[in-house]
């Protein structure tokens, strides 16, 4: 039995509006991601060593 | 007997149409800019020096921890939302956002909020932040909501604290200047949303909401009111003669609880027509001026301090 003759497993088709809100939502997850790490990364050179001091 | 609903297999999956949008109202963003003000205040009046970086990071995690319990709260309140008309455009009643969506958003907002809080600058905060956000949602939202009238005379609480966390975020401690800004919150709260209750009594009887207005009608409520406002301009003027915010504040105190007073008997007397309605929006309206003002006038004092020096 040959690939075209198989039946096709059913698969979902996002819509052009399905996929551009998709493609939204990650771009804002990608900034707020982004903009933690550049918290983290800035509160390093504030703190210096005392970074690693946190208190109660 | 299958253990999964055969229903469950043979629907389609729901693709999210959810835009960013959507999710930013899931934040309350008008009241996370009321939070993000009194954090500030809360931040400024500290004493010390907080570096400009630390004090970003602590109102911005105050702010997503805020917007958090809101998402939190929509997620749990997606059944009453939708039958009132000032929440029904809110993105679960509109089909928008599923309330598992909201739930997981939320709790993630809410663990980094924290977690950042308190590995960046203090624990201390942090911890006040996760109770802030616990007191809201599973007191406030779960808890008192659904059952009691005093709903969000004790639920007031939680958007009382964001001074206080930031406060905690300034100087790893508590002292007795975030305590007195979180009365003033506390106790504004209750004429606050009963002036909206009453206007909105209908929205809430039809959500089975226990406001006050619902429960013990609008006569009862005005009278609560009214004792509330009185109980709020004498607190929110104690801190000048007890000596912890100086005579401007003072005075400006006394000026805009003078208004407050005024608008709240308007309340209590026009009962009936469009008097009294026009009264209750007026109350309302004016009282976010109220604590606006009050908190800008700290702010305001802060700045001047800090600038006047370098002036002069």
């Amino acid at each position: 039995m040959d690939n075209d003759s198989k039946p096709k497993p059913e698969r979902i088709v996002l819509t052009e509006a399905q996929k551009k809100r998709r493609r939204e939502r990650s771009i804002a997850i990608a900034w707020a991601v982004g903009l933690l790490v550049l918290l983290f990364f800035a509160v390093t050179f504030v703190k210096g060593p005392g970074v690693l001091v946190r208190p109660m | 007997m299958s253990v999964v609903d055969q229903k469950a297999i043979e629907l389609p999956p729901r693709i999210s149409e959810a835009s960013v949008a959507d999710y930013f109202a899931l934040l309350k963003p008008r009241v996370m800019s009321l939070v993000i003000f009194t954090a500030l205040v809360g931040l400024m009046i500290a004493p010390g020096h907080v570096h400009p970086v630390l004090g970003f990071i602590s109102i911005l995690c105050i702010a997503v921890g805020a917007g958090a319990s809101g998402a939190l709260n929509m997620a749990l309140e997606g059944d009453i939302d939708v039958l009132m008309s000032r929440t029904a455009n809110r993105p679960i009643p509109r089909g928008r956002i599923t309330r598992g969506e909201a739930m997981g958003f939320g709790l993630t907002l809410s663990f980094f909020s924290v977690m950042t809080l308190g590995a960046l600058v203090n624990w201390y905060a942090g911890g006040l932040l996760a109770f802030t956000i616990f007191f809201y949602v599973v007191i406030y939202t779960m808890g008192l909501k659904r059952r009691t009238a005093q709903n969000i005379v004790i639920g007031g609480a939680a958007g009382a604290l964001p001074p206080v966390v930031a406060w905690a975020a300034a100087t790893g401690s508590l002292s007795v200047e975030p305590l007195l800004l979180f009365l003033i919150i506390f106790f504004w709260t209750p004429p606050h949303f009963w002036a909206l209750a009453l206007f909105r009594s209908d929205d809430y009887a039809r959500a089975g909401v226990p406001m006050l207005p619902v429960v013990a009608g609008p006569d009862a409520t005005r009278l609560q009111i009214l004792l509330y406002t009185i109980v709020l301009v004498a607190i929110a003027a104690a801190p000048w003669p007890l000596g912890y915010f100086d005579w401007v504040y003072g005075v400006t105190s006394l000026v805009l609880g003078a208004g407050m007073l005024v608008l709240a008997i308007n309340v209590y007397r026009h009962r009936t027509g469009s008097t009294a309605l026009r009264a209750t929006r007026r109350l309302f309206a004016f009282s976010i001026l109220y604590l606006f003002a009050l908190f800008a006038v700290l702010l305001l004092d802060v700045v001047a301090r800090t600038v006047a020096p370098l002036i002069w």
